[in-house]
């Protein structure tokens, strides 16, 4: 048989992503996560009395300890799983990421375990996020001149 | 390639699986379940090395013979290196044959030990087959507590060790004859669909098998695939029918009967070297022994999954072995 004749069958029988429901899920959960975000933001410009940029950073601090804290409480797995980009995207999902890999090889000692393996699911996600934000940084550059 | 056996029976089995498994459909099948991943061990690797020593432990117990009366034992497992079971061998003491067809070498095992016993160059041997679902995870996929979207139609990997013994010594299931499989490549990239990458193989070698030994596929009472899950299962049934001009009959899939699809969280059903073994030696067995069944084809399905190969955007090949069981008279 031909494999193009193959992947139709394969294709036949294999289900299709629900892309609506995901979609919606992750716009609800998404959107949570922005407003618990915002919230943050306000507590701690108000609370503290920082800057709002000062405020966002601990906002981001917080939100990479929770994440970081649940995985290793072993259901943030689980939420994600559910949640799909509606928690991968925001900073949690690369908290998640990180942890995620950094408990699984903590048993192949520090060097060579975690500090080895830590980045094998985030580490593209610095490498483009870093060439990125240069790419980004010469276009501001020649387009705006600042 | 088939091969015909005269004096091969199954004289024992022994089954210990995980927590999923035990709370699954056939849970009570089998001889001892963990409730847990790690049976006591700080590793996921070492807690699959402890399985298989414990599993031939139990074996011999059962049958009552030394490790020193064995002759040969063949094992397998998804780990790089085998390590699993090359760990477990430095403390059983038995002379190791270690193989690796990924899930397909359940049946491997079981060819290679009767074409020695049948041909007598040894008297027994002990076949073993683990996986463990969170070392083949780390190995092959991302780790276990990262919990980033998984295809729908992927499968969950079976834990667990299944052995047997494999004798001359006549007993209630002889093994009747085997074909060895080769390897399918159909294009099929998507590291999730193991079902569609493994159905082209499972349907070259029962198609083999039956030409080889001049059989329809009603000889059977039953054909029991490895672990191509539902969609895979599907997928045969089409290729078969379409390809070999083959209608399947009393035809059921391991991966779809050790767990509770509906109420498990296991996508597709179960996957890896345990999965067919598992089934086969408590369930299957039972109805064997039971007179339900007579005649079973097993037939493991392997995908030769690499994730290096699968990043340099090569398909993935596949292969399937069968192995013809029959309740002895």
């Amino acid at each position: 048989m031909e494999k193009s004749k193959y992947q139709k069958i394969v294709k036949k029988y294999t289900p299709k992503p629900p892309i609506l429901k995901n979609g919606v899920v992750a716009f609800i959960i998404g959107g949570i996560m922005g407003v618990l975000g915002n919230f943050l933001v306000n507590f701690y410009s108000y609370s503290f009395d920082l800057s709002s940029k000062d405020a966002s950073v601990f906002m981001i601090i917080t939100l990479v300890f929770l994440g970081c804290l649940l995985t290793c409480l072993g259901f943030f797995d689980k939420w994600v799983n559910f949640a799909k980009c509606g928690l991968i995207v925001p900073i949690t999902g690369f908290a998640h990421a990180m942890m995620s890999a950094a408990l699984e090889y903590r048993k192949e000692g520090l060097v060579t375990g975690v500090g080895a393996n830590m980045f094998k699911l985030a580490g593209s996600v610095i490498i483009f996020g870093v060439v990125s934000a240069y790419i980004f940084g010469l276009l501001r550059i020649i387009i705006m001149g600042v | 390639m088939t091969f015909k056996y005269n004096n091969v029976y199954i004289n024992s089995t022994c089954t210990i699986t995980g927590p999923y498994e035990k709370r699954g459909p056939l849970g009570k099948y089998f001889d001892k379940s963990y409730d847990d991943f790690y049976f006591n061990e700080p590793t996921w690797e070492q807690a699959e090395t402890k399985l298989i020593v414990e599993n031939v432990n139990m074996l011999l117990k059962k049958i009552n013979l030394k490790s020193s009366d064995i002759s040969v034992h063949i094992g397998s497992d998804l780990l790089n290196q085998i390590v699993a079971t090359n760990y477990s061998s430095s403390k059983l003491g038995i002379p190791l044959i270690g193989i690796y067809s990924a899930c397909s070498s359940s049946v491997l095992g079981l060819i290679l030990a009767s074409n020695m016993i049948d041909s007598k160059q040894i008297n027994n041997a002990i076949v073993t087959s683990s996986s463990h679902n969170n070392s083949a995870e780390k190995q092959f996929r991302n780790p276990v507590e990262y919990g980033g979207p998984k295809k729908d139609y992927t499968t969950f990997t079976t834990t667990g060790c299944a052995s047997c013994f494999l004798s001359n010594a006549k007993d209630k299931i002889k093994v009747e004859s085997a074909t060895l499989g080769t390897v399918v490549d159909m294009g099929v990239c998507d590291v999730f669909n193991m079902g569609a990458v493994m159905a082209p193989a499972a349907a070259k070698v029962i198609s083999d098998h039956l030409k080889e030994t001049n059989r329809t596929i009603e000889y059977y009472d039953l054909i029991l695939t490895g672990d191509l899950g539902v969609v895979g299962k599907f997928i045969l049934k089409d290729y078969l029918k379409e390809e070999h001009n083959i209608y399947l009959k009393n035809y059921d899939d391991s991966a779809c009967m050790i767990f509770d699809i509906d109420k498990q969280p296991v996508y597709q059903g179960g996957s890896g070297i345990s999965c067919l073994p598992l089934v086969s030696y408590s369930y299957i067995f039972d109805k064997m022994k039971n007179g339900k069944l007579n005649k079973v084809l097993l037939v493991a399905t392997g995908a030769l999954m690499n994730p290096s190969m699968c990043n340099q955007k090569l398909s993935i090949p596949s292969i399937a072995h069968a192995i013809s069981l029959e309740v002895s008279k």
